[in-house]
């Protein structure tokens, strides 16, 4: 009975793998769609294999240990006494270190690789992207068009992101073109990533910014140089201007729906030079998120 | 303001928790008169400053926190199982995963693990008390207010939501204006201040009181890493207490140090917050690793293998542990060059941890393995933390980490340390030492039906975690949409978290049922222990030890046994012993904290002015005390070994 048990139960890691097999299509991570998302990909990769490595050293070894020294009938007189090895020891210290240096080597390569455009030959394309409480706007200096909880980009273009925020702390993630990094108030971060295939990918926010946080999405949709340009006719000339007023509303906390301007908020403010509030403004500010006075959440 | 607005309103569970802690007080204040045991309870436990009963209060206190923060818990994720799900709205939500994690850190893994401090790190360096045991009882009385109010927070004025981690801005009164947060600022810092002064007053302890013998090379495994995290605790606990500070000044005075207006600098919070936050880390993990390493050497019977490398390697771990904070914001663009030193000082960690792992495993190796509960918690330990560990070197990889960084990746990486680490030592440590606190064991078959219930549901519950992150589930989301496919393995996740919940009801099952039907200790050493805490009686008498041990070597209960004499107790040699008398006045101080603590939450700045003048004439008081303990006589000594069976 108990060897039937063992047998069944020895089948739950499978179940496991079938379980995951079903749900790799969604594990974007690892379905990367650009070169960043690529270095990281293949940069996961190489740590995965050192520490599968790693894991079936330790457990084979867990798994010996435990079966061949447990107290058995007839080791009444058994007293063992060992007090350490140095030259073991030594060696279960240089492994890790040589390990940590495999990994550390392509980490530093990595990391400076990020912060450069993915390409040298052609020329970035830059949006400014606002996090605001909670919604997204992006702006095209360049092509002068501001939209809201989308952005289009064209494939094989390198995008140069300037994130800043107002008001809390947000991070700016696309898992499938590359990793994230944080948009603050008063500050300016620089995040390079790059599609090389058209298509659809989800983005959001990865950094707790109050109430309504979890629908901080975004979609960023990938196109052909030709469809891009195309849409950058086509909002230049059929979406409406934003005026600063139409703006000051977009700010208010809430949730808001998807919009295209034909201009952008750059003309008349930039919030990663300047503090976006002033002392004043802050209480109105806070009067107006106060959660004591009824549920702050409005959807436009 | 109103009433209204002083206690949380509007949701049925908030009711039915206000029910319940009218009902619970009630309840206790009947019994406890019912029974005349008020005098009890102030005499032996309310003034007490006896290091054992000190820690069995703070064990309990952390037995209660990990039932509030498992609540919250099975409320996420119950509220995650499945999509869209309408249980609790983001408000709602956001506090409780801010309480969950500060409960979980700061009330239940910090106490659990110096409550079993208190009472284990006398009693393994022969002394009879702590260095300063009126401090000590401050100390615990300390935590427990501040416990307490931040806890009274979820029906009085509301919880804070910031997140555990309480960014700014997001946690200035700006964004977050309600009380919730206040509480977090305060409440930490008050139960700081003990933790503080705990840390000082075990490293005087064990720098001082050691028996004539236990040279430092001498001292148990546990007390090395408990001496190690002292440390770590009077450097970091500062910082925590100055960032507290500044939040305070910024919530309840309108100071801009970390605001967004006038110069505020929300990043040196968060800088601050991670260079007291990752050495907190391995304040609570370190202690795990001497409790492992108690616990696997006793069952291995076999001395622990690599004794000097494992106390290089925690003193190694703890230096780095202050100089890796970044590593908790590479997404801040911070630049290259910095991203990569910290992502290298952080995977240097592995080395020194590695070491302990293989000389974990080599002293169980050629040992006579029992597999005792507290063994199991203890061997578990080895193979998720593991996990843990690995997934950890992954996430100090800068440029990958960008595509870990705050998804459930991350979750499921530190549950793993923590759990794995931290819980799994406390569990492990409460099935070995227990005998020591209440003179019984616990039930080891209901003990092993906790290990296999929780250890099998932590897996269930955390390791497709790593899969939800890697999907692009962030944490702090409090729901998410169908077409995600985050489904199945949240589903999953939520079993196992149930399993964990009834793992922890059977262990409270074991509690009452060893009281009652427990095998008793009559000797001392249930377990053929090494150290010197099993060459007292069980429980321990009051004064620990009738004759100060003398240690010859490491494991020096172990070589007394060897040597064949065990530890004798020559009647002639007894000499009175000198003990330090109780006192209700850390209690009644920390008392007074309490509503200074609850006046600055609500700014009535009355109350925290005329509470504070209480705390400044307990200090006083205590200065012109002149009360220098007493002696108990050798015919009482004598009466007590007699009783224990310990004495000739």
């Amino acid at each position: 009975m108990k060897q039937k048990i063992w047998k069944w139960a020895s089948l739950l890691p499978l179940s496991l793998v079938l379980l995951l097999s079903g749900c790799s299509e969604n594990m974007l991570v690892m379905r990367p769609k650009g070169p960043v998302a690529k270095t990281q990909y293949d940069l996961i990769l190489w740590s995965i294999g050192f520490m599968l490595l790693i894991i079936v050293v330790v457990f084979v070894l867990f798994t010996v240990v435990l079966i061949r020294y447990r107290e058995k009938p007839g080791m009444e007189n058994y007293e063992p006494e060992e007090e350490g090895n140095t030259l073991l020891e030594i060696v279960w210290t240089a492994i890790p270190i040589l390990i940590v240096t495999a990994l550390a080597i392509p980490t530093v390569k990595a990391t400076f690789a990020l912060e450069k455009p993915t390409k040298e030959k052609v020329e970035p394309i830059t949006i400014h992207v606002t996090a605001a409480n909670w919604k997204w706007i992006f702006s095209y200096p360049d092509q002068n068009i501001e939209t809201v909880n989308y952005v289009n980009i064209p494939v094989d273009v390198p995008v140069k992101f300037k994130l800043t925020s107002v008001g809390p702390m947000n991070s700016f993630w696309v898992p499938q073109l590359g990793g994230q990094k944080y948009a603050m108030d008063g500050m300016e971060t620089e995040l390079f990533l790059e599609a090389d295939e058209p298509g659809s990918y989800m983005g959001r926010s990865a950094n707790f910014s109050g109430e309504g946080f979890t629908h901080m999405e975004f979609e960023v949709v990938a196109q052909t140089q030709k469809e891009f340009n195309k849409w950058v006719k086509e909002a230049q000339s059929t979406a409406p201007k934003l005026s600063e007023t139409k703006y000051e509303t977009i700010l208010k906390p809430g949730l808001v729906g998807r919009m295209t301007f034909s201009n952008t908020h750059l003309e008349w403010i930039d919030h990663s030079k300047q503090n976006s509030h002033h002392a004043g403004e802050a209480d109105e500010q806070a009067r107006l998120c106060n959660p004591l006075e009824g549920n702050g959440i409005v959807v436009e | 303001m109103k009433w209204s607005e002083f206690f949380v309103t509007g949701e049925p569970l908030i009711y039915a928790a206000d029910v319940a802690i009218v009902l619970t007080v009630i309840g206790i204040v009947f019994v406890l008169t019912y029974f005349k045991k008020w005098k009890w309870l102030w005499d032996e436990w309310l003034t007490t400053v006896d290091h054992k009963k000190i820690g069995v209060m703070y064990i309990i206190s952390a037995v209660l926190m990990l039932f509030r923060g498992g609540v919250d818990a099975l409320l996420m994720r119950a509220q995650l199982t499945a999509p869209n799900m309408k249980f609790l709205n983001s408000e709602h939500y956001n506090e409780i995963f801010t309480t969950h994690g500060t409960i979980m850190i700061l009330f239940m893994a910090m106490p659990f693990i110096i409550g079993l401090m208190n009472i284990v790190v006398p009693l393994q360096i022969g002394a009879r008390d702590v260095a300063y045991p009126y401090l000590n009882a401050l100390s615990f009385w300390l935590f427990f207010v501040g416990a307490m109010l931040f806890n009274i927070s979820f029906v009085i004025g509301g919880s804070p939501n910031a997140g555990w981690t309480s960014y700014f801005p997001l946690a200035g009164n700006e964004f977050s204006p309600g009380v919730g947060n206040n509480y977090y600022a305060v409440a930490l810092q008050i139960s700081g201040i003990g933790t503080l002064m705990t840390g000082i007053n075990f490293l005087v302890t064990i720098l001082k009181m050691r028996a004539p013998g236990m040279t430092l090379m001498r001292m148990p495994m546990f007390t090395w890493t408990i001496l190690i995290t002292c440390v770590l605790i009077i450097f970091a606990f500062p910082v925590l207490t100055v960032a507290l500070a500044l939040m305070t000044f910024d919530r309840l005075f309108d100071t801009q140090f970390f605001t967004m207006a006038n110069g505020g600098m929300s990043m040196l919070w968060a800088n601050l917050f991670w260079i007291w936050g990752h050495p907190e880390v391995y304040i609570v993990i370190l202690p795990s690793f001497g409790i492992f390493s108690e616990v696997v050497s006793t069952f291995a019977r076999k001395r622990l293998f690599g004794y000097k490398a494992m106390v290089y390697s925690i003193v190694g771990i703890a230096f780095l542990s202050f100089i890796v904070w970044v590593h908790h914001f590479f997404t801040m663009g911070a630049g290259a060059a910095v991203n990569s030193v910290f992502s290298i000082t952080t995977m240097a960690i592995a080395v020194p941890t590695g070491v302990k792992i293989f000389n974990w495993l080599f002293t169980l190796r050629k040992g006579k393995i029992r597999f005792t509960t507290a063994m199991l918690w203890s061997l578990a330990f080895i193979p998720n933390f593991v996990i843990g560990g690995v997934t950890g070197v992954m996430l100090a990889m800068a440029a990958a980490d960008y595509q870990y960084h705050n998804s459930y990746f991350l979750i499921a990486h530190f549950h793993y340390v923590l759990i794995a680490g931290t819980v799994f030592a406390c569990f492990a440590g409460l099935h070995y030492w227990y005998p020591k606190m209440f003179g019984h064991i616990l039930n080891e078959r209901l003990g092993k039906w906790t290990f296999w219930l929780f250890m099998i549901g932590f897996n269930i519950c955390f390791f497709p975690m790593y899969f939800l992150g890697l999907m692009g589930m962030t944490r702090r989301m409090y729901t998410y949409s169908e077409g995600l496919g985050w489904t199945p393995l949240n589903v999953v996740a939520s079993v196992g978290a149930v399993l964990m919940g009834i793992g922890f009801i059977v262990l409270c099952y074991n509690i009452y049922y060893s009281a009652r039907y427990g095998e008793r200790d009559m000797t001392g050493d249930p377990w053929d222990g090494r150290t010197l805490e099993w060459a007292t009686s069980s429980p321990v008498a009051h004064y620990n030890f009738a004759i100060t041990p003398e240690v010859k070597d490491l494991d020096a209960y172990w070589e007394m046994k060897k040597s064949g004499k065990g530890f004798e107790i020559d009647e002639e040699k007894l000499k009175p012993i000198h003990m330090p008398s109780n006192s209700g006045r850390p209690f009644l101080i920390s008392i007074a904290f309490f509503f200074a603590g609850f006046g600055l939450v609500f700014k009535w700045f009355w109350l925290a002015i005329i509470a504070t003048i209480f705390i400044a004439l307990g200090l006083i008081l205590r200065s012109f005390d002149d009360d220098d303990g007493y002696y108990i006589s050798v015919d009482e000594i004598k009466r007590t070994e007699r009783l224990s069976g310990k004495g000739a």
